[in-house]
């Protein structure tokens, strides 16, 4: 019954979602204030349907309902409660109904707190999200309906992969999702805008909370994908530049790029195609991200053979908005004028920098990503295109961009120079240059990419700092004068700040763990030990045992440093009892110097002796300590004064207002 | 500096930036695409020892072996041909006879040396029992799709 109840509200839903599409839209077009006000209560209404559709399927997954399809195919009854829940969205046909409840959300959001908009935007903006709203619920309810019924009924269920049963995996999915979706408010923004043939301070204001939690969400979700790639799959890897995560990575790289023209729309009214451009570009991404991993297109090209109904829908779907947005945009672009002019010196100069490095870098991950596929869509044969093409082309492509990173910052709007900026810059630039030396003196010229990319992140880490310093006039004016200015910095310019390091923190990472990583594999008997990045690690021995619904192999570690012990790790290799799939839990222990990281393989012989494999992964955890300090600065940012108090009016003249209250 | 200018000095700037990117896509294209061969193509063409390719098939069931050291030997087949596979290192957890795998390494006389394992897995797979009974209702959804995280063994 609980599966007919979800099943009817997901076709009412699609039903107040086309309403939702087309009355407001209609009455914004002809300046009908009751037709426009449709949009808020089906907004709210919509939103309240796929919450009972999405109640409905965790309620069948919680009771473990085998008579529905889904729930045969990912949950199990010894599954813990958690792992159920997450399979409510750990497969195609949930995280479908995730995605659209997510999208409500927004859109319920924005009808309800949005009171300070204009109701013409108001109304086209919701018009559009549901627009959106409606291509999902056609695409669930005609090709992967999740309540479909299954007769006669298993006695029991296929289980959720163990692998997905990990806490870190049971949120990715969510967050990534409310990072995809959250971009989805920026586009319908823009196309808005498109609609209206407008885009000023005001409408940049308005749309920057969206961005900027998006970005947030997103930027964690990755980080938590990443994090569970190292501790789960267990090959000391972060990061693989497979598909699937190049799926999350390019919504993040048009999403940061959104971030800072739409910066400059606010401050300067200008580079506005661009930034509806980017919005488009941003959401397709992640459109193209949601489909790509969850249809199994990047599998094979085949699965469109195996189920063509799903794939000919989706790449229509794609087709339709990609399309048809940026056909709008080719129409409406040219009418949006921008009024400010800027040297190429000069802070807009240097955000449209850090844009068209983006941009690129987000264009050479999609034809990585992409060409596989093609190829064989084309019969060119089968290949695959690894890490090596993927770093080959990005490293020379972000090392110009965190160098104007640091410098930006000093830059004035409108027009500026280079040399006072750079003079500003001397110690920082000192520092980078003994940072460089000190690390090619420890490790010698072993990856020269590697010294590069430690003396950019302290040249970032440096700079960011540099320019706080000078914001408030540190040893230049008294300590209480500095520190009366650093009270007041705005929260965005603190967001701007700590994004920053944060993402020096996170290159520093990247550079110790991409560059000195060690990693040694041998066979080691009980007692054996074997030095690995200075850290000697004894093996001693390996028990079974048995977890709630697995059985497992435990190895023991003991890890000393100059005869001191430090810690013991135990890596396991578990199978579990439903699948009798193994899974492999790594030992690690995590030092701000690097992680000490141990793995146990198949036994070899008789003498209870293991293949092993053991890194030190030098500075690794500073990868995901600075995400995380990225989404902090992006939350903090989202507490800005500007954002809190309200959008400011729109003016005829599209100047800026500071410090507008709201009415 | 006059508006049409500034508006040259960015096309500028952009063309380099795209131009180098494409610079760098090419020359990152020719050394680091990676084809796939089956055992039979491998069989056919012969790749010299100097060219990485990826090698993709079943294990062949009874195969593998372990002569000690960490090291592993199997066959990967496509039921026409078989080539012998040798890898050092542990091998992904959903590595078993019968079950298909992607080797990544050289073909070095006739024997193929590889670097790095990897297996498929997706949230797709099902006991016998489970995948008779959907089979029995004609519900039977299982095709290798889904999301796939690559599992990997990887050795230097």
């Amino acid at each position: 019954m609980t599966a007919e109840i979800g099943h009817f509200a997901l076709v009412l839903a699609l039903f107040v979602a086309v309403a939702q599409a087309s009355l407001p839209l209609i009455g914004a077009h002809r300046g009908d204030p009751g037709w426009m006000a449709l949009a808020k209560p089906t907004a709210i209404l919509q939103f309240a349907l796929v919450a009972v559709a999405f109640a409905c399927l965790t309620h069948v997954f919680v009771t473990s309902d085998f008579s529905v399809v889904n729930v045969v195919s990912n949950s199990h009854t010894d599954k813990p409660l958690l792992y159920k829940i997450s399979g409510v969205w750990g497969n195609h046909e949930g995280s479908l109904l995730l995605w659209v409840l997510i999208l409500a959300i927004f859109g319920a959001a924005v009808a309800v707190f949005g009171a300070n908009l204009p109701p013409a935007l108001k109304a086209r903006v919701l018009s559009i999200q549901a627009m959106i709203a409606v291509g999902f619920y056609l695409f669930m309810l005609l090709t992967s309906n999740p309540f479909d019924r299954i007769f006669p009924p298993p006695l029991n269920g296929r289980g959720l992969n163990p692998l997905l049963q990990d806490p870190g995996l049971a949120i990715h999915p969510p967050m990534l999702y409310l990072g995809y979706v959250g971009f989805s408010m920026a586009f319908s923004f823009a196309i808005a805008a498109l609609i209206e043939g407008r885009v000023d301070a005001a409408w940049a204001r308005w749309v920057r909370p969206w961005t900027l939690a998006a970005w947030c969400f997103l930027t964690g979700g990755i980080a938590l994908g990443s994090w569970w790639a190292y501790y789960e799959l267990g090959w000391g890897g972060w990061w693989f530049w497979d598909p699937v995560e190049n799926a999350s990575f390019m919504p993040w790289l048009a999403g940061t790029a959104l971030l800072h023209s739409s910066t400059v729309v606010e401050k300067r009214d200008t580079l506005k195609g661009w930034t509806i451009l980017l919005a488009i570009i941003t959401f397709s991404l992640s459109l193209l991200g949601t489909f790509l991993v969850r249809s199994g297109v990047l599998t094979s090209v085949h699965a469109f053979a195996t189920d063509p109904t799903r794939g000919v829908f989706i790449l229509a779907l794609l087709v339709i908005v990609i399309g048809g947005s940026l056909a709008l945009f080719a129409w409406r672009g040219p009418k949006l004028v921008s009024t400010g002019l800027f040297q190429p010196v000069s802070r807009e100069g240097g955000l449209l920098f850090n844009n068209l490095v983006m941009a690129t870098a987000c264009a050479a991950v999609l034809l990585g990503t992409l060409y596989p596929l093609l190829l064989d869509a084309l019969g060119g044969g089968k290949v695959s295109v690894g890490p090596p093409f993927f770093n080959t082309v990005l490293i020379p492509l972000m090392i110009p961009m965190i160098a104007a990173m640091a410098v930006g910052p000093f830059l004035s709007w409108k027009r500026s120079d280079l040399m006072p900026a750079l003079r500003r810059l001397r110690i920082a630039l000192v520092l980078t240059i003994v940072a460089a030396i000190v690390t090619y003196a420890v490790h010698g010229d072993e990856p020269v990419l590697g010294v590069v990319a430690l003396a950019m992140a302290v040249w970032l880490g440096t700079g960011v700092l540099t320019e706080l310093a000078e914001r408030i006039r540190l040893f230049r004016s008294p300590l209480s004068e500095s520190f009366r200015r650093l009270g007041r910095l705005p929260r965005a310019s603190w967001g701007m700040t700590i994004g920053h390091l944060g993402l020096a923190i996170t290159i520093a990472g990247m550079a110790g763990a991409g560059a000195w990583k060690v990693e040694s594999i041998q066979v080691m008997k009980p007692g054996d030990k074997v030095t690995v990045g200075g850290y000697e690690y004894r093996f001693t021995g390996a028990k079974a045992g048995k977890g709630p619904n697995y059985k497992f192999v435990g190895g023991q570690f003991t890890v000393s440093r100059h005869g001191r012990e430090i810690t013991k790790l135990t890596s396991e290799k578990r199978v579990y009892n439903v699948s009798q799939q193994p899974t492999t839990e790594a030992g690690i222990h995590t030092t701000w110097r690097g992680d000490l990281y141990a793995v146990i393989g198949d036994a070899e012989g008789s003498g209870g002796a293991f293949v092993t494999r053991l890194y030190f992964n030098p500075l690794v955890v500073w990868i995901w300590a600075g995400t995380l300090i990225m989404v902090f600065a992006g939350a903090l940012s989202l507490t800005d004064r500007r954002h809190r108090v309200g959008a400011p009016h729109r003016k005829s003249s599209a100047v800026s207002l500071p410090g507008a209250q709201e009415a | 500096m006059k508006r049409k200018h500034r508006r040259l000095t960015f096309v500028g700037i952009a063309l380099l930036l795209l131009g180098a990117a494409a610079a760098l896509v090419l020359a990152a294209f020719e050394d680091n695409i990676v084809f796939f061969y089956s055992p039979t193509d491998l069989t056919e063409k012969k790749p010299g020892p100097s060219q990485r390719l990826r090698l993709g098939g079943l294990v062949e069931t009874g195969s593998v072996k372990k002569p000690g050291g960490g090291i592993i030997i199997f066959k990967i087949t496509d039921t026409a041909q078989s080539v012998e596979v040798q890898y050092k290192g542990i091998v992904p957890d959903l590595f078993r006879e019968g079950q298909g795998v992607v080797a990544e390494g050289r073909l070095m006389n006739g024997v193929f040396r590889a670097d790095e394992v990897l297996a498929k897995h997706d949230e797709n797979y099902m006991p016998p029992e489970v995948a008779e009974a959907l089979k029995k209702a004609g519900q039977w959804k299982g095709d290798g799709k889904g999301n796939g995280h690559t599992d990997k063994g990887k050795a230097k």
